[in-house]
């Protein structure tokens, strides 16, 4: 399914609104939409939700045998699938740019920093290894999708529990969850990555995209940190030229976000734990929202106000005055006539051309107000621009041209008027 | 776009629905909507079983779809499994039933799914758990229709006589009254505000 193409209007408004410093949903620039972060009935499944954008992370494992060039350590793979769920444009089963990214993206996020100690994932040196997979399905698309596709992959890890592996001589016995308790991976640390947006060639910054903002950006900085202020990943694309002072304050700002995003991911796993240690149920059901429809409404957007009085004023001002109100609802234009029921027709085919006459040349209503009266005190004007004026400009071979002009008026009539009609 | 969440004991299902929209030449069909059901799965990419579970779903939809109304569109279906706890196959088929009733996409009929297991003693067990089904002789999902309850699709493993074949049907006839009790609970309640 193809996507809408956005519109230059919504486009322009858009820079615009980031000239003045303003977002769709009133954000300031450095701000996160509201982030929610739950769990579903297994290990290793979380939801994260950044505004309207849900992804959701299920961790699995598996027992393979290990890559000859490491023959002591697990394999970690990953994989963003990016379902038609998510927008119409994405297609099923095709590998977009936009897939491919993301995909690399998370890898070098995750793999390439080293944040799962791999060594302990190995079970018999050479032959046999855990390989931890890690999908990420995008449920809905509004804007900053690596953002919430790493939240979930690494929350997704810290939640997933593997099955306890129990070692006898050769004997190597996998124990089910019921038999003994199932044991989390170890994990060195959590990087987080903050996307940034640029707009005017690098002028304008914003965190945490939306969807229409990511349309019209010029450039993206990615940053992944951990909340030990290390960065694990940097990628800037678009092709945007950024200053060294930009990249800085942009890696200071992701530290600030990350450090509060792995405070709000940490509490909601301790949530979690306690809630399963209660053994209420937990899962995607049960943290959905109750949404009982007792009031279906939707929450009013809030829309700034501050200066749109005295724009509005100023707009008043500058516009033409407003014509004057014309009491009779007739329009007074050459070339209309009335008919109908009740009214008396102005119609009619033109017999006597010496007929004393009125013409109007209505332009505009003040001249209108003015002819009203005049017509009251005035009834038989002659116009200059008469019948007798038509000038035939067609070739039309039709040897006979009635030309019907309008009948008296009666004294119960207003307006007169003064049209011609080539009779066919 | 619209998506429902379903629910039965633990098996959660989200599904959304799009369409009428452009159709890709090769797919189109000249006096009829394409209709594309997707499954998605939790762990790695779609296989021949979700295959299988889309082909079912889709012959139902089309059935009960007015597919000549939207000629040269496509209809896209999508179907995202949460968690897996059994009777996974009517769950995704009352999703998708609810997805394209939000939808307003125009329908002749509604259908729910119904999953019948018959254990080891021939006891007849609706919404069996995954470890009900695991233990079943039998496993029968049907789809019945909201108008005559009638089945509209039948997909079974495992061994059974015609006699339990006819009972497991009369069982999930009257079961689907209580789905189709559950549609109107949650249409009405949706659009008590609006309408």
């Amino acid at each position: 399914m193809k996507d809408t193409p956005l519109s230059n209007c919504e486009r322009d408004f858009l820079l615009k609104a980031i000239e003045e410093k303003k977002r769709l949903d009133g954000r300031q620039t450095y701000d996160y939409r509201k982030m929610k972060i739950t769990f579903g009935t297994d290990y290793g499944c979380c939801f994260v939700d950044l505004g309207k954008t849900r992804v959701m992370a299920q961790v699995s494992c598996e027992l393979v045998a290990p890559k000859e060039s490491r023959p002591n350590e697990g394999i970690m793979f990953f994989n963003i699938e990016l379902s038609p769920m998510a927008s119409p444009a994405f297609e099923q089963g095709r590998q977009s740019e936009l897939s491919v990214k993301l995909n690399r993206q998370l890898e070098r996020c995750l793999r390439n920093s080293k944040c799962i100690d791999t060594e302990s994932l190995c079970v018999v040196s050479g032959e046999k290894v855990w390989q931890i997979r890690v999908d990420v399905h995008l449920l809905n698309h509004d804007g900053n999708l690596m953002d919430a596709a790493s939240i979930a992959a690494i929350t997704a890890l810290c939640h997933f529990r593997r099955p306890d592996v129990g070692i006898q001589g050769d004997e190597v016995t996998v124990y089910s969850p019921e038999e003994r308790d199932p044991i989390p991976l170890s994990i060195y640390h959590m990087p987080i990555s903050v996307s940034f947006s640029f707009f005017q060639q690098g002028t304008y910054l914003l965190v945490d995209p939306c969807e229409r903002e990511e349309r019209v950006m010029d450039g993206l900085l990615m940053i992944a940190m951990n909340k030990h202020r290390e960065i694990c990943s940097i990628q800037s694309s678009g092709g945007i030229m950024l200053l060294k002072e930009q990249v800085m304050r942009c890696s200071k700002i992701a530290s600030v976000k990350v450090s509060e995003i792995t405070e709000l991911l940490n509490k909601a796993l301790v949530n979690d734990k306690k809630a399963r240690k209660e053994g209420g149920r937990c899962g995607f059901a049960e943290s959905l929202p109750q949404e009982r429809i007792t009031a279906l409404k939707m929450e009013e957007t809030s829309v700034e106000m501050t200066d749109a009085t005295e724009r509005a004023k100023d707009i008043v001002q500058k516009a033409d005055a407003r014509p004057q109100k014309v009491p009779s609802p007739v329009v007074p234009v050459p070339g209309v006539g009335q008919v109908g029921q009740g009214l008396q027709n102005t119609w009619g085919l033109e017999e006597d051309e010496d007929d004393e006459e009125e013409a109007e040349e209505c332009d505009s209503g003040e001249e209108q107000e003015e002819a009203v009266t005049k017509m009251e005190e005035e009834r038989h004007e002659k116009e200059a621009s008469g019948e007798g004026d038509v000038v035939e400009i067609s070739d039309s071979e039709e040897e006979d041209v009635v030309i019907l002009h309008p009948a008296m008026p009666d004294k119960a009539l207003k307006w007169v008027h003064q049209f011609s009609m080539h009779c066919n | 776009m619209w998506i429902k969440a379903k629910k039965e004991g633990d098996t959660s299902v989200l599904a959304a629905a799009y369409g009428p929209a452009e159709v890709k030449v090769s797919k189109e069909i000249y006096d009829r909507a394409t209709l594309e059901v997707l499954i998605q799965p939790k762990v790695g990419l779609p296989s021949v079983r979700e295959r299988s579970q889309e082909q079912c779903v889709r012959e139902t939809c089309e059935a009960s779809l007015l597919l000549s109304l939207h000629p040269r569109s496509s209809l896209t279906l999508i179907l995202q499994l949460i968690h897996n706890d059994g009777s996974i196959l009517s769950c995704f088929l009352n999703a998708a039933c609810m997805a394209l009733m939000d939808a307003g996409l125009p329908m002749s009929c509604l259908f729910c799914g119904v999953t019948c297991a018959i254990n080891a003693d021939g006891q007849i067990i609706t919404d069996p758990t995954a470890v009900q089904e695991k233990e079943s002789r039998a496993v029968m999902t049907f789809a019945i229709d909201s108008t005559k309850r009638r089945v509209m699709m039948s997909s079974t493993k495992g061994s059974f006589s015609v006699h339990e074949l006819q009972q497991c049907i009369a069982v999930s006839q009257e079961a689907s009254e209580k789905i189709f009790q559950f549609y109107r609970d949650s249409v009405s309640r949706r659009y008590s505000k609006t309408l």
